[in-house]
């Protein structure tokens, strides 16, 4: 752990309202990193064994496809996190993130977060809840995207 | 310019496409229709389940169709072809006794019969994809009625008005199989399913290991499809995926189809998904 | 005389062999010098040839200097290659034609004189040999290639100066003739200039039974080992084949790749000067009098519309398309044909533009084996 990663995920919205204890918890399995633009955080397939606390910057998440190359599906921004699919089987990224311009993260740890949270139930509860409310907040949201309501009002 | 009336006098060669009439069109949903086909100078071997002919729009071009008919059905051979350029818009206008002309039968096959007796099969198509199965669900339709293996079929579309064959579907249900449709986006009225085609899959009660598993569609739904699949236990070498590329000759001669390895008009469109596919999908050209 | 023996001919047996061969009605093709370059050109005698003409070659660059000798293949190669006789630019495979509501379909005659060539290199007859395997080769072979393949007469001549871009002991495709040749020759030009003749099927023995040859002295057999021997140490340049083909099918993602697209023009002059490139459009050409034709002409993988499917392009990059026609070349060209696509000539090295050596690149490739692309997180 760093004295860097701890400060920089104390004042993370993601764990706001954590108490300090949990914050330190997180810190322990934690190091800042930077990405320049253009990089890749992650690929399609890979083990999800980083979640990537961002800080400074954007990233965005694609899908590439053979004759259309890469497509952004999101985009997030400091205070999000990305790189969700450690939370549950076959933990295994889903899309590609990458760094839209200069980024910087605080990268966590995946299975070393999964033991601590196995061995600090309150942690757990906190981490997953927020959790929960995140993923809850961009399934709702994608649902709307879905409906193209910007699209012609004859579009179907 | 459409050929209208009986062909002349035909030479042959590898390049040479023979001439077919068409007997039937019927307009399917999603800017597809399906065209009944003919000889008129002999017709050309016998095909497999999942290979494609080289269809020429005389005066166009030509263009790679998978049969959607099954092999050895009775009947004229069926091609469902999708408007997305000047050729197959030229087809997909071809009126009931014109010319068209066809080349193959080329490429691989769903190999299904080898199938052992008992294994589940999983037909995973999403879109245009189902085109190439279809002919091949008859036939897993029928197997599974002479009690030699289940079949699931999962089909996904765009929105309801895209779902093909929908008739095909009902009567497949209707004679046992599994059959799961959803769309991507709703309409209004639509009471089915809404979610991408691989939500399908918890409600497939198929035996994974020992099943064999057919997908075909966008190239990213057969890649979330192939994983998910080996996620629910499907041994990765027994899912097959049906690649898609630029072909221009069908008989390994002109190089446009390559990807990696293969050739996929020679070594493909099917191919098997574990220990290639999942390798070649994942080659980045950006 | 049979197929393993060999002779010694003087000029005036050379002079004789190109006249015998046109006399028999051969397109009698071989090596001239016109508009600076070696290139191929209907030959009726040894005075045809490029006497006194010698190539420097180097990346992106290739002058032709005259130094007034006697020396008729004192050149590596040139910028054309025999594909051309076989595997056309451009041809017609069939053409259909509308009479009274009548749909009529022909196919063109093939050539009305078989081809003899006099002047392929080594390496150009090992570059044949991979065209045969691709065009005729596969469940359905390219007819019209076979029909123009079948009857052909090949004299070939083994190199005595290899150029600064010339890899063909790399690839174990020369300086010396192994097969596929009905007649292989050697310039001598130590004692008189003759040139020492290798037997290499019936028609090669019939051909030399109507010149005047003398029997091969230990001298001459010794003489001609000589000259291969320099070519062989006189190679330009190397390229190590050991694990290629693995190596590049798991760097796909190396920084390499980007690198070379900085430089590389995506101008495909690689793929026309290549002697086993087979990548071909196939188009359907209407005429206003309804008269259609299909087209096969020569296509190029740096071409951006070359791997189109509806939607877009598949390699939009350069360094997409680069990587494409490297690892077919040299790798995934073994998973499809069984054999190497390189047979180390090295004219893409001389006539690409900026003077991209794929020697240079696979050797890089192979320095930093595993290195991860920018994109990547180490």
């Amino acid at each position: 752990m760093s004295e860097a990663a701890r400060n920089l995920l104390s004042g993370h919205a993601f764990l706001a309202g954590f108490p300090p204890e949990a914050i330190a918890l997180v810190a322990e399995q934690a190091e800042p990193a930077t990405f320049r633009p253009g990089v890749l955080l992650f690929r399609e397939g890979s083990p999800a064994d980083v979640t990537y606390f961002i800080t400074k910057g954007s990233v965005s998440i694609e899908v590439h496809a053979p004759n259309r190359g890469p497509m952004v599906v999101e985009t997030l921004r400091a205070g999000q996190v990305v790189g969700l699919s450690w939370a549950a089987p076959p933990f295994r990224y889903q899309f590609d993130a990458r760094a839209v311009d200069e980024v910087e993260v605080v990268c966590v740890d995946t299975a070393r977060l999964r033991v601590a949270l196995a061995e600090n139930p309150l942690l757990g509860f906190l981490l997953l809840d927020r959790l929960a409310a995140v993923i809850l907040e961009r399934l709702q949201a994608t649902r709307i995207r879905l409906l193209d309501i910007y699209g012609k009002s004859d579009a179907r | 310019m459409l050929a209208e009336a009986t062909a002349g006098s035909w030479a042959v060669g590898p390049l040479v496409p023979m001439p077919y009439v068409v007997v039937g069109r019927r307009e399917e949903a999603a800017d597809v229709v399906t065209l009944s086909l003919e000889p008129t100078q002999g017709a050309l071997p016998a095909f497999r389940h999942g290979q494609f002919n080289m269809v020429t729009s005389f005066g166009r071009g030509e263009v790679a169709v998978s049969m959607s008919s099954a092999p050895g059905a009775p009947g004229p051979v069926e091609h469902s072809i999708r408007r997305v350029g000047p050729v197959t818009a030229a087809l997909c206008d071809a009126p009931v006794g014109s010319l068209v002309g066809i080349r193959g039968p080329f490429g691989t096959s769903w190999g299904i019969d080898e199938v052992e007796d008992g294994a589940d099969v999983v037909v995973m198509a999403g879109g245009i994809g189902l085109a190439p199965l279809r002919g091949t669900v008859r036939d897993l339709v029928a197997r599974q009625t002479a009690g030699r293996g289940r079949v699931f079929v999962l089909a996904g579309a765009r929105s309801p008005d895209q779902i093909l064959f929908h008739d095909d579907l009902m009567a497949w249900e209707q004679a046992g199989a599994h059959v799961g449709i959803s769309v991507d986006v709703a309409a209004p009225g639509w009471t089915g399913l809404v979610g991408v085609v691989t939500a399908l899959l918890p409600a497939a009660p198929f035996e994974a290991p020992g099943s064999l598993a057919l997908l075909c569609g966008p190239e990213i739904m057969m890649r979330f499809g192939g994983r998910a699949l080996v996620d629910r236990g499907v041994d990765a070498g027994r899912v097959r995926v049906s690649l898609e590329r630029n072909m221009q000759c069908g008989i390994g001669l002109c190089g446009h189809c390559q990807l990696g390895p293969l050739l996929v008009c020679r070594d493909g469109p099917i191919v098997r998904y574990g220990g290639l596919a999942d390798a070649l999908f994942m080659e980045r050209n950006r | 005389m049979h197929a393993g023996d060999d002779a010694v001919i003087d000029l005036d047996g050379l002079d004789r062999l190109i006249a015998l061969l046109v006399a028999r009605g051969y397109r009698t093709i071989g090596p001239v010098a016109r508009d600076g370059a070696i290139v191929h050109g209907e030959v009726a005698g040894a005075d045809d040839l490029p006497a006194g003409w010698h190539d420097i070659q180097a990346p992106g660059r290739y002058r032709l200097e005259q130094a007034g000798d006697p020396e008729l293949f004192g050149w590596a190669v040139g910028p054309a290659s025999w594909k051309s006789e076989f595997f056309q630019p451009t041809e017609t495979v069939w053409r259909a034609t509308m009479s009274d509501g009548v749909l009529s379909l022909r196919v063109p005659p093939g050539p009305d004189r078989p081809v003899a060539i006099v002047g392929a290199r080594p390496c150009e007859l090992a570059a044949l040999d991979v065209l045969d395997r691709v065009l005729a080769g596969g469940e359905v072979p390219d007819d019209r290639y076979r029909a123009r393949r079948a009857g052909t007469l090949i004299v070939a001549v083994e190199c005595g100066k290899p150029s600064s871009t010339c890899f063909c002991t790399s690839m174990d495709t020369g300086p010396d003739a192994r097969a596929g040749y009905d007649l292989a020759l050697t310039e001598l030009l130590v004692g008189a200039h003759r040139f020492y003749a290798m037997v290499g099927s019936e028609a090669g023995a019939e051909l030399l039974e109507e010149l005047h040859w003398t029997a091969a002295t230990e001298d001459d057999r010794r003489a001609r080992q000589d000259v291969v021997d320099g070519a062989r140490a006189g190679m330009g340049r190397s390229l190590e084949t050991e694990g290629l083909a693995a190596l590049l099918g798991r760097n796909l993602e190396h920084p390499r790749w980007d690198e070379v697209a900085e430089r590389c023009l995506s101008c495909g002059n690689c793929t026309l000067v290549c002697p086993t490139c087979f990548c071909a459009d196939v188009k359907d050409v209407s005429e206003v009098d309804g008269t259609i034709e299909r087209r096969r002409s020569w296509a190029s993988c740096f071409d951006v519309d070359h791997s189109y499917l509806h939607g877009g392009p598949i390699r939009p990059t350069t360094s997409s398309r680069y990587r494409q026609w490297l690892t077919h070349k040299v790798s995934t060209w073994w998973d499809q044909f069984d054999t190497s696509g390189c047979v180390g000539c090295g004219r893409c090295i001389a006539w690409c533009p900026v003077g991209i050596d794929i020697t240079e690149e696979a050797a890089a490739i192979r320095a930093t084996d595993g290195a991860l692309t920018q994109e990547d997180v180490q």
